[in-house]
Parts: structure tokens; C-alpha cells; sequence
């Protein structure tokens, strides 16, 4: 029973991490970044590579992994949505079949294996409420919590923040405060990819590299954004904890093989009985149904 | 489109003029044909198309007749995916229409002994009732929200398969009874596809698909006109769905083999590319898409896995730069002739 606990915060933290980049991107911008996954498993793989190939520390690694995958955003807005954007089946387009192309790319290259895993943070457990936890899961539980508070300092008390969260409301009207809206939805998708990064190399040291990630991340941190509702953090956060502890239980209860189910009828019953998602505002609804 | 070609001085400005070429105007507003050449400039890029493709199965190698398979099986998804655009729904999961009807005439095949002939109809019909009803609470959703979902469904299912073991689980159903020989197999897909592209095709000019572009310029002024869209959606749901159910079946018999890759990214990601390279609305885009990437890609065999990579990237480079379509320029090109003017 403990354990269910424990895991389903560590579940839904990871969660949180996961989704916390798309919906910054989608609701500031407005796109529906599906290539995500891609990002997500492409911060992994530098990092990989900076730690292995080149040797680095592996904090630093993490960083430029973590930069080098922001500028990668970066570069995806400025060469391709750029001229797309603001006719949002192009955008899914572009960010579709980038993501997919990456991800195809990786396999081809052959960028899986068990010798694709990155270490730990900090190796070891410790006894928790009587179950055992190895710190790196401790880890994400502190880093989703410090990234929502930097994320709220940045949104609430930077220009930038600010700028996104003007943007987020009403581009219009934050145009004619002087908010450029190009630059700031480029700078929200770089902020995006890097969020993605960071999600990467945090989550998936508890696991083997692996392409399949990719598209799996995708389609959970779409369900979050469907449920919880894409604009609201809180509404993140909710949905999060549902689905990390429903998955928790259902894996205990029934069959870890199961989980998608779960994911498949919350999308469902939320989109009947609640099209804005849990949280979502009224601008949302109008663009959903 | 406005160039400043010389830099000098006086900085004279052109931009492009487009005119109808004259042929064109005659064909189009006289409703009696004057000569050869007008019936010609109408009825023969449509002829050679459609005859082209009726021959190219007796003049190919057994090699390539597959490939044409193949070409053909892609086409229909594509047709149905620019038909359930075209009503405004947009839909990343194609592959979801494709493993239903696969796996709906793999089970009347496996378990209940139904030949072909039965089961391929059959099939149809009911994935594109199945794929209907499964859509139905996210009828209303628009945009990039019934991208989303239809995105999740197949994989989803996929996973489903996987974690239940139904239907024989990772295996798949193998052994089904085969289609009579490569001939009648390709003849079959080749009706089918022209089926869906004429039927769409009239039914897009008609007073029906009136409705349905509506639908996709501006629904809320549909529903204020009195007309229930999600009813209306829901068919273009069953008539799209049920296109792609027919590729679906038609290769679950061709293969004899159905199983979970029925699902797979590639049945989603390649007719979405296909029609966006050759240019949605008005299907013939769509068709001639999937007849360019797929040979293309086969011709290329040794990219193997990198296919998909190549459909993406090539999509992706469409929609940016030609987001009209290859079929859009060529027909702007044959119907219009253009030329520089100066701007005064």
C-alpha cells in the first residue's frame, strides 16, 4: 500500500516533468509540438554521447545536451513553422513529421541497445516508509518541484516570462503591448525542447534508451494535456497524479501491460463529459470543440 | 508576388501575371466543345491517367505489379484521408481505419471461414461502422485536438493487442486464405481505388459535399444555417473510414496475414504524406502523391528502414515550400500561362 503511494508520486512527478514543456509551448504559441518525443529522446542521446563519446563530466554533459536540444527547437521554429505558422494542420505537419523522421532516423542509425543507458545522478536507495527508493527517482520528485517554481518565478517576474504569459492570453492585444509575437513563440518552442531535454536525461536513466520512448512519451503527455487541459499548470499537475497513480494501480491491481488502457479511457470520458479537460478556460473550449 | 529585378536607379518593380490560357476559357464556359483540341485538353490528362493505370499491371514484371500494389493500397488511404480533410476533420491516425477493416476480414477469414469474397466487403462496411462509433464522442473536437486523438487511437490499440493477447496477440492471424493470383489482386485494389477517387469526387460536386466543405471553411456558420454537423461528420467518418477499411482488408488477404503492424506509424504517417506532396483537395492530388513517394522509395531499396524518414522529411519540405502540391503547380501551369509585368 506504501509502495503504490510512493510510486505513484515518483509516477506522477515524472509525469509532470514529461508534459510541463508541450503544454508551455502549446499554450503560449499555440502549437501542438508532435515532436516532442523526439526532443525528448534526442536530449537523452547527446547527453549519451557527450558522457561516452566525448568523455565530459556529466553535469556539463547534461547541459549542453539540454542547450544544444533548446537550439534544435530553436532552429525547427525559425526554418520551418515560421512559414507555416497561424494554419495549425501545417504546424501538426511540420512538427509530425520532424518528430517522426527523427525518431525513424534513430532507429536507423541503430541508437538502441543496452549499451545505451545513462548512469544515475547519484547511485544508491534508501528506505522510504518501509520501501526502498534509489535517489535518482528522489531526484525527479525534486526537480519537478523546482522546475514549477522557476517556471513560476520566470513566468510571473521576468520580461520574457511575462511576455509568454501576455502572449498565452491574447496575442493581439499583447501585440499592441509591444510583445513580438514571432519571437516570443520561437522562444517558447526553444523553451519547450529544452523542458523536453531535461524530462530525457532525468527520466531515463531508470530505463534503457529507447526509441519506442519517442512516440509512448508523445502520446502520455498528449493524454495529460487533453485531461488536465493544455493552458492550465495546475490542471498538469492534476492530471499528472491521475494518471501516474491509476497507472500505479492498475499495474499492481491488473497488468502493467493494461496502462494504456487507462490512458485511452480517461482521453475518451474527459472529452465527453468535459471537452475543456479539467482546467481548461473557456478560449480553450472554443479552439476544441 | 512582387520582384524588384533590377536594382538600378529608376528601380523598376514587375510581378507575375497569371492568365487563363484561351483553351482553357472556351472549355470552360462554352457547353458545346468547338474541336478536337478542346475535347483533347479536357478528356486527355484525365484518359491517360485512368488507361495508364488500367495497363501498367500487363506491362510490368512481377516485381513491380507488386510495387503497383503497394502504390495502390497507399493511394486509397490517402483518398481517404483528403476525403475526411476535406469534410474538416483532420486525421493522423489512418492506420486506425486500416487495422480495423484488416483485422475485422482476418477474423471473419480465421475464425469463421468466410472466403475473400465475403470478407472483404464485409470488412469495409464494418470498419467504417467501427472506426464511426469509435469517433463518435470526439466528433467534436477540431483541429489539432482530433489530430491529437486520432493520433493516440492506433497506438493504442496496437498496445491493447499486445497487453489482451486477443486475436492471437504479437502473432497475428496467419494462414488466411489468399487472393486468387496477382492479377485479380491488382485489378481489385486498382477498382477500389478508382471507386473511392471518382465516388469521392461526385460526391464532393454535389449538393452534399456542399456541406461538407462548408463544414471545413466555417462550421459554426453550418450549424447556424440549421444543419447538425456532427451527424454529417460522422458519415464522412464511415464513408472515409470505410476506404481505408477496404485497403486494409484487401491486404490482410493479400499478405494472408494480419497483425499488429496493421497499426504501425507507416499506414498513418505515408497517406498523410502522400496527399500533402501531391496536394490535398480535390483527390487527385492525393493519388498522384502516393504514385510518385512510393516507387520512388522502391526504386531506392536499399534505404530500407530510412523510408519512413524519407516520407517525413519530404512532407515536411512540401508543406513549407510547395504547400500547394506537386498536382496544384502542374495543373496552375497547364490551365495558366504566366509572365512578367511591370508595376507602374
Amino acid at each position: 500500500m506504501m509502495g503504490m503511494l510512493v510510486y505513484g508520486t515518483v509516477n506522477s512527478c515524472i509525469l509532470v516533468l514529461m508534459a510541463i514543456g508541450f503544454s508551455l509551448t502549446f499554450g503560449i504559441s499555440g502549437i501542438a509540438n508532435f515532436a516532442y518525443g523526439a526532443l525528448y529522446i534526442t536530449g537523452a542521446y547527446l547527453a549519451w554521447h557527450f558522457l561516452n563519446s566525448l568523455g565530459l563530466f556529466y553535469p556539463l554533459s547534461i547541459a549542453i545536451s539540454v542547450l544544444i536540444t533548446g537550439l534544435i527547437g530553436v532552429v525547427i521554429y525559425r526554418g520551418f513553422l515560421f512559414r507555416v505558422r497561424g494554419i495549425p494542420l501545417s504546424e501538426v505537419i511540420v512538427t509530425f513529421g520532424l518528430g517522426t523522421g527523427m525518431l525513424e532516423a534513430y532507429r536507423s542509425i541503430g541508437l538502441t541497445g543496452h549499451g545505451y543507458k545513462l548512469p544515475p545522478f547519484v547511485d544508491g536507495s534508501l528506505e522510504l516508509f518501509g520501501v526502498y527508493i534509489d535517489y535518482q527517482r528522489l531526484i525527479i520528485i525534486g526537480l519537478g518541484i523546482v522546475l514549477l517554481l522557476l517556471l513560476w518565478v520566470f513566468t510571473h517576474h521576468t520580461k520574457l516570462g511575462l511576455a509568454f504569459r501576455g502572449m498565452a492570453q491574447e496575442e493581439e492585444t499583447a501585440l499592441a503591448f509591444g510583445i513580438e509575437p514571432e519571437s516570443t513563440a520561437q522562444a517558447s518552442f526553444g523553451v519547450g525542447a529544452g523542458l523536453a531535454a531535461v524530462a530525457g536525461v532525468a527520466v531515463l536513466p531508470l530505463s534503457l534508451l529507447n526509441v519506442e520512448d519517442g512516440s509512448n512519451i508523445l502520446i502520455l503527455v498528449l493524454a495529460v494535456g487533453i485531461v488536465g487541459g493544455l493552458e492550465s499548470t495546475f490542471g498538469i499537475i492534476t492530471a499528472s497524479f491521475i494518471f501516474g497513480f491509476s497507472q500505479i494501480i492498475v499495474s499492481t491491481y491488473l497488468s502493467p501491460l493494461y496502462s494504456p488502457v487507462v490512458t485511452l479511457v480517461s482521453i475518451v470520458l474527459i472529452l465527453t463529459l468535459k471537452p475543456s479537460g479539467l482546467f481548461g478556460s473557456s478560449k480553450e473550449l472554443e479552439e476544441r470543440v | 508576388m512582387v520582384w524588384n529585378l533590377d536594382k538600378s536607379a529608376e528601380s523598376v518593380k514587375y510581378r507575375k501575371e497569371r492568365l487563363d490560357r484561351g483553351i482553357k476559357v472556351r472549355s470552360d464556359s462554352i457547353y458545346s466543345l468547338t474541336s478536337y483540341r478542346e475535347a483533347l485538353y479536357l478528356i486527355l490528362p484525365r484518359a491517360l491517367t485512368v488507361v495508364g493505370i488500367l495497363v501498367l499491371p500487363l506491362v510490368l514484371d512481377e516485381y513491380w505489379t507488386r510495387v503497383l500494389v503497394i502504390t495502390c493500397v497507399i493511394a486509397v488511404l490517402a483518398l481517404s484521408w483528403d476525403f475526411i480533410a476535406s469534410a474538416g476533420m483532420f486525421s493522423l491516425g489512418q492506420g486506425l481505419f486500416f487495422g480495423i477493416g484488416g483485422y475485422s476480414a482476418g477474423v471473419l477469414n480465421h475464425y469463421l471461414g468466410m472466403p475473400p469474397v465475403v470478407t472483404i466487403p464485409i470488412a469495409t462496411g464494418l470498419g467504417g461502422l467501427l472506426s464511426g462509433i469509435l469517433l463518435l464522442p470526439v466528433l467534436r473536437l477540431r483541429g489539432v485536438y482530433f489530430a491529437m486523438v486520432t493520433f493516440v487511437l492506433p497506438l493504442i490499440f496496437r498496445a491493447l493487442i499486445e497487453a489482451t493477447g486477443a486475436f492471437q496477440g504479437l502473432e497475428g492471424l496467419s494462414g488466411l486464405s489468399p487472393l486468387p493470383n496477382l492479377q485479380v489482386a491488382v485489378y481489385v485494389i486498382i477498382g477500389g481505388m478508382f471507386v473511392c477517387f471518382f465516388g469521392f469526387r461526385r460526391l464532393m460536386d454535389s449538393d452534399y459535399g456542399l456541406i461538407l466543405k462548408a463544414m471545413l471553411d466555417n462550421d459554426r456558420a453550418v450549424m447556424a444555417g440549421g444543419i447538425n454537423i456532427y451527424w454529417y461528420k460522422a458519415q464522412a467518418l464511415f464513408l472515409g473510414a470505410a476506404a481505408a477499411a477496404f485497403a486494409g482488408a484487401f491486404m490482410t488477404h493479400y499478405y494472408r496475414f494480419v497483425g499488429i503492424s496493421a497499426f504501425a506509424l507507416d499506414n498513418s504517417v505515408l497517406p498523410v504524406a502522400a496527399a500533402v506532396v501531391g496536394g490535398p483537395g480535390g483527390f487527385a492530388g492525393a493519388l498522384l502523391g502516393a504514385f510518385i513517394l512510393v516507387p520512388l522509395c522502391e526504386s531506392l531499396r536499399n534505404i530500407g528502414s530510412w523510408r519512413i524518414v524519407f516520407y517525413s522529411f519530404s512532407m515536411v519540405i512540401f508543406v513549407v515550400t510547395v504547400p500547394e502540391g506537386i498536382f496544384h503547380y502542374i495543373a496552375r501551369k497547364y490551365h495558366q500561362y504566366e509572365k512578367w509585368v511591370e508595376m507602374e
